[in-house]
C-alpha cells in the first residue's frame, strides 16, 4: 500500500511541513521520543522514591542465605542455601508441573475430543458434558475443590490406604523407587542410545520402502530398541535392584518417593481443565478434514487405520497445532495459581523472596523473565513443529 | 485539535511530576488534607484486626489506628481499613497505598532498614508457638521430627521455623499457603501435624476457627521474639511521631489509671503529668502538630492500653490471653512507654 505512493511524487514547491513524508518522520520521532521520555520518567521516579525511602535495590540477594524451607523440591535444598538456589527449585517445580500437565492434558484431551465424535451416543454425550462443565468453571475454583477433596477425604498417614507398598494419605502418594546404583547411569545412556537408534531405523526403513516397496515394522523395532537396550544393560550388570520402600515412622512416611497433595491437586486441576479445551481443538481439527479425503483414501485401497495415519491426521494436525500451542502456553502460565494451594512454584518462591528481601521490582522482573523464557521456548518448538507439518505449497 | 491534545498531555505530565515531588513532603499534611487515615490491617485475625458481619473492624491493631485518628481528627471513625495479606503488606506501605501498617507485623532489623520501614514501637510482645491436635499426643515441639507443619509465607514465622528446625535438628516439612483461611483449613483438615504462628494468633485461630477448640493444644515452646507494632515508610517522620506518641499516651494513661470513662474527670487532677497528657497544660499537642486534646481524644476512643488489651485479647474476649509480657513494667511485664512530656 505504501509502495503505491512513492515519496518522490511530492510536487515541487510544497512546504516541508505539508510534505507527508517529512510529516511522517516527524510524528514517528515525536511518538518515539514521548515513549522513551515516559519510560525514563517512570524508572527515574521509581529509583528516586526507592532512594528516598532507603529501600535496597539490585540482585545482591541472589547469593544471600534464604533462611526459609521449601516443602517440595526436585534438587537438594535447605534453608542454608541461597535465594538463587531457592529460585531454581521454584523454576524446576513450575517446569515439572507444566510439562507433565502438557503431556497428560494432551492425552486426555485427545481421547475426549475423539470420544465426542464417537457414534456411541452415551460416550459422545458424556464427553460433551465434560467439556461444557469443566471449561466453564474457573480454574482457581477447580484447584480449591481438588485440594480440599484430597486433604479432607483422604485418610491420615497412620490410616493410609495402601496397595502393596504404595500408600495414599493426606500426606500424598508414597511409592517405592529403586535405590540409586552406578549401573543406572548406563541404563539411562542405553535408553538415549535406543532413541537415537530408532530415528536411524526409521530413516533406513523409509529409504528402503522408497527403493523396494517393502515395509518394515518401524514401531515395533523402535520399541525394542528403546526398551530392549536398557533391559540388556540391566540384565548384563546382574539385575542390581533394591527397592527404597516407604515406611511409616513417627509422623510421616520415610523412604520412597512422595507426590505431595499440593502437586497432585495442581496437576489434576491443570490437566482436567486444559483437556476440555484441547478436546475441542482436536474435534475441530478432525472435522476440518473433509469427508472426501477419507473416501478418496478408501478408494485407493488404504485401510481405515492407515488412512487415519497417512491422510486424515496430517491434515487435521495443521488445524490442531496452532491453537494447541496457546493451550500449552496457558498451562504453563496457569501453573502460577499454585500459590493458592501451597505448591512451591516459581511465583510462590519469588513472592516469599520479595517479602523477605523487600525487593519487589527485581522479584517481579525475575518472574516475568522466567515465564517469558519458558513460553517463548514452547512457542519456538511448536512453531518449528507447525512448519514441519505445514502444507508444502508447490 | 491535535495541538490541544499535546498541550493537555504535556500539562498532565507536568502535573504528575509535581505531584510526585510533593509526595516527598510531609505525609501528615497529606493525611490531614484527605481527612482520613488509610490503615493496613490483616485479612482477619481475631483480637488484632477482624471485621464482623457488619464490616466493623475490631482488635488491638485496629484500635491503634482508631486512637491515631482520634488524636489527629478528634474522631476515631476517620479511618479506612485496608485488609492486606502477609505478602502484600510491605509493598502496599512502600507504594503509599496505606499510610500505616498496623497488621501484627514483627519488628526486625531487615524490615526496619532494607525494606524502607520505620516501626513506631511495640504494641504487643508476642512469640512463636506451635498448635497440634490433642490426639497426636505430642507434649513438646522437640517431638515434631518428621512432622508436616503449616506456615504462612513471607513471615518471620516461616524463617523462625526453618532456623529452629536447623538449630534443634528437628526435621520438619513445611506446607506454605498464603491465605490465612486456607492455611487454617489445611491444618484443621489434617493436612499438617502442626500449625505455627505467633502464640496470640494460635489462640485466636483456636478460639474462632477450630471445629472444637478443646481438641487442639498449644505446645509449651515459644521459639522466637515477636515484637508486633505499627510501621510507616522511611521519610514520614512527623507521621511516625504521631502514631508513636499516641500509643505511648495510651500506655501512660494506664500507668496514671486514666480510663476512657474517666478522662474528663481526670482533667481536674492536680498531677502535673496527667495535666500535660490530657492537654490541660498545653504544649504536647503543638509538638505533634495536632490539637491539645489529642491524648484525651485517643483515650476516650479506645481506652487506655489495659482496657484495649482486655477488650480485644484478654478477659473480655474469646481469646482469654494473660497480660504476660504485655503487663505494665510496674506489674512485672515489659510494656514501658517513654515519658510523654
Amino acid at each position: 500500500m505504501a509502495g503505491k505512493q512513492p515519496t518522490n511524487t511530492t510536487p515541487p514547491g510544497v512546504a516541508p511541513w505539508n510534505d507527508p513524508f517529512i510529516r511522517g518522520i516527524v510524528f514517528q520521532v515525536v511518538v518515539f521520543g514521548a515513549v522513551v521520555a515516559i519510560g525514563w520518567w517512570l524508572v527515574a521516579n521509581t529509583l528516586e522514591n526507592m532512594a528516598r525511602q532507603n529501600i535496597a535495590s539490585g540482585f545482591g540477594f541472589w547469593s544471600q542465605e534464604s533462611g526459609f524451607d521449601i516443602g517440595d523440591t526436585l534438587i537438594d535444598y535447605s534453608p542454608a542455601d541461597t535465594y538463587g538456589m531457592a529460585i531454581w527449585v521454584g523454576i524446576l517445580n513450575t517446569l515439572r508441573v507444566a510439562l507433565i500437565g502438557i503431556v497428560l492434558s494432551t492425552v486426555l484431551g485427545t481421547l475426549i475430543g475423539i470420544g465426542r465424535l464417537s457414534t456411541n451416543w452415551l460416550l459422545a454425550k458424556i464427553c460433551g458434558w465434560y467439556v461444557e462443565i469443566v471449561r466453564n468453571v474457573p480454574l482457581l475454583l477447580q484447584l480449591f475443590i481438588w485440594y480440599k477433596l484430597i486433604t479432607i477425604y483422604s485418610p491420615g498417614p497412620r490410616e493410609a490406604a495402601s496397595v502393596g507398598n504404595i500408600f495414599i494419605s493426606n500426606r500424598g502418594l508414597q511409592f517405592p523407587v529403586p535405590k540409586a546404583d552406578p549401573s543406572h547411569l548406563w541404563i539411562g545412556i542405553a535408553f538415549l542410545v535406543g532413541i537415537a537408534a530408532s530415528f536411524v531405523l526409521a530413516r533406513w526403513a523409509r529409504a528402503r520402502q522408497a527403493a523396494t516397496g517393502d515395509q518394515f515394522p518401524v514401531g515395533l523395532g523402535s520399541l525394542g530398541l528403546i526398551f530392549g537396550l536398557p533391559l540388556l544393560v540391566f540384565a548384563g550388570s546382574g539385575f542390581p535392584l533394591v527397592w527404597d520402600v516407604p515406611v511409616m515412622k513417627g509422623f510421616n512416611f520415610a523412604g520412597g518417593v512422595v507426590l505431595l497433595p499440593e502437586f497432585f491437586a495442581l496437576l489434576l486441576g491443570l490437566t482436567v481443565y486444559t483437556a476440555s479445551f484441547i478436546a475441542e481443538i482436536v474435534r475441530a481439527g478432525i472435522l476440518a478434514v473433509s469427508r472426501g479425503q477419507s473416501e478418496a483414501a478408501a478408494a485407493l485401497g488404504l485401510r481405515p487405520g492407515t488412512a487415519m495415519r497417512l491422510v486424515i491426521l496430517p491434515q487435521a494436525l495443521r488445524v490442531i497445532i496452532p491453537p494447541m500451542t496457546s493451550q500449552y502456553l496457558n498451562i504453563t502460565k496457569n501453573s502460577s495459581l499454585a500459590i493458592a494451594i501451597g505448591y512451591p512454584d516459581i511465583v510462590a518462591i519469588l513472592n516469599t523472596t520479595i517479602n523477605q528481601t523487600g525487593q519487589a521490582i527485581e522479584g517481579v522482573a525475575l518472574i516475568m523473565l522466567c515465564y517469558l523464557t519458558v513460553s517463548l521456548s514452547i512457542s519456538l518448538f511448536m512453531n518449528w513443529y507447525n512448519k514441519r507439518i505445514a502444507l508444502v505449497e508447490r | 485539535m491535535l495541538r490541544r491534545t499535546i498541550i493537555a498531555a504535556a500539562a498532565a505530565t507536568v502535573t504528575a511530576f509535581v505531584a510526585g515531588q510533593a509526595m516527598a513532603g510531609a505525609k501528615l499534611d497529606a493525611i490531614k488534607a484527605r481527612g482520613e487515615i488509610l490503615c493496613g490491617v490483616s485479612t482477619g485475625l481475631a483480637g488484632f484486626s477482624i471485621a464482623d458481619s457488619q464490616g466493623k473492624w475490631t482488635g488491638i491493631d485496629v484500635d491503634v489506628c482508631k486512637a491515631t485518628a482520634a488524636a489527629l481528627f478528634g474522631d476515631a471513625s476517620k479511618v479506612k481499613f485496608v485488609p492486606l495479606s502477609a505478602q502484600q503488606r510491605f509493598t502496599a506501605l512502600q507504594s503509599g497505598e496505606v499510610d500505616v501498617l498496623s497488621r501484627n507485623t514483627t519488628w526486625t532489623q531487615q524490615r526496619d532498614t532494607a525494606l524502607g520501614l520505620n516501626f513506631t514501637g511495640v504494641t504487643y510482645y508476642d512469640g512463636q508457638g506451635f498448635m497440634v491436635a490433642k490426639k497426636a499426643g505430642v507434649k513438646s515441639a522437640k517431638e515434631l521430627g518428621g512432622a508436616t507443619v503449616c506456615v504462612q509465607p513471607g513471615t518471620t514465622t516461616e524463617l523462625n521455623l526453618a532456623d529452629w528446625s536447623r538449630a534443634n535438628k528437628v526435621d520438619i516439612k513445611p506446607v506454605v499457603i498464603e491465605k490465612l483461611e486456607e492455611i487454617e483449613q489445611a491444618f484443621f483438615s489434617g493436612r499438617c501435624d502442626a500449625y505455627t504462628t505467633d502464640a496470640s494468633g494460635l489462640a485466636a485461630t483456636r478460639a474462632s476457627k477450630a471445629p472444637k477448640p478443646d481438641d487442639y493444644v498449644l505446645l509449651p515452646e515459644i521459639i522466637s521474639k515477636e515484637p508486633l507494632g505499627p510501621a510507616v515508610s522511611h521519610g514520614d517522620d512527623q507521621w511516625a511521631d504521631l502514631i508513636r506518641w499516641t500509643f505511648n499516651a495510651l500506655v501512660e494513661a494506664e500507668e496514671y489509671g486514666i480510663t476512657a470513662a474517666k478522662v474528663d474527670e481526670m482533667k481536674k487532677s492536680d498531677n502535673p503529668g496527667i495535666k500535660r497528657l490530657l492537654g490541660v497544660t498545653p504544649g504536647l499537642g503543638k509538638n505533634l502538630g495536632v490539637s491539645e486534646e489529642w491524648a484525651a481524644n485517643a483515650i476516650k476512643a479506645v481506652g487506655n492500653y489495659g482496657e484495649m488489651y482486655e477488650r480485644n485479647v484478654g478477659k473480655g474476649s474469646p481469646l482469654k490471653l494473660d497480660r504476660g509480657l504485655n503487663a505494665l513494667w510496674t506489674n512485672g511485664g515489659i510494656m514501658y512507654a517513654p515519658p510523654v512530656r
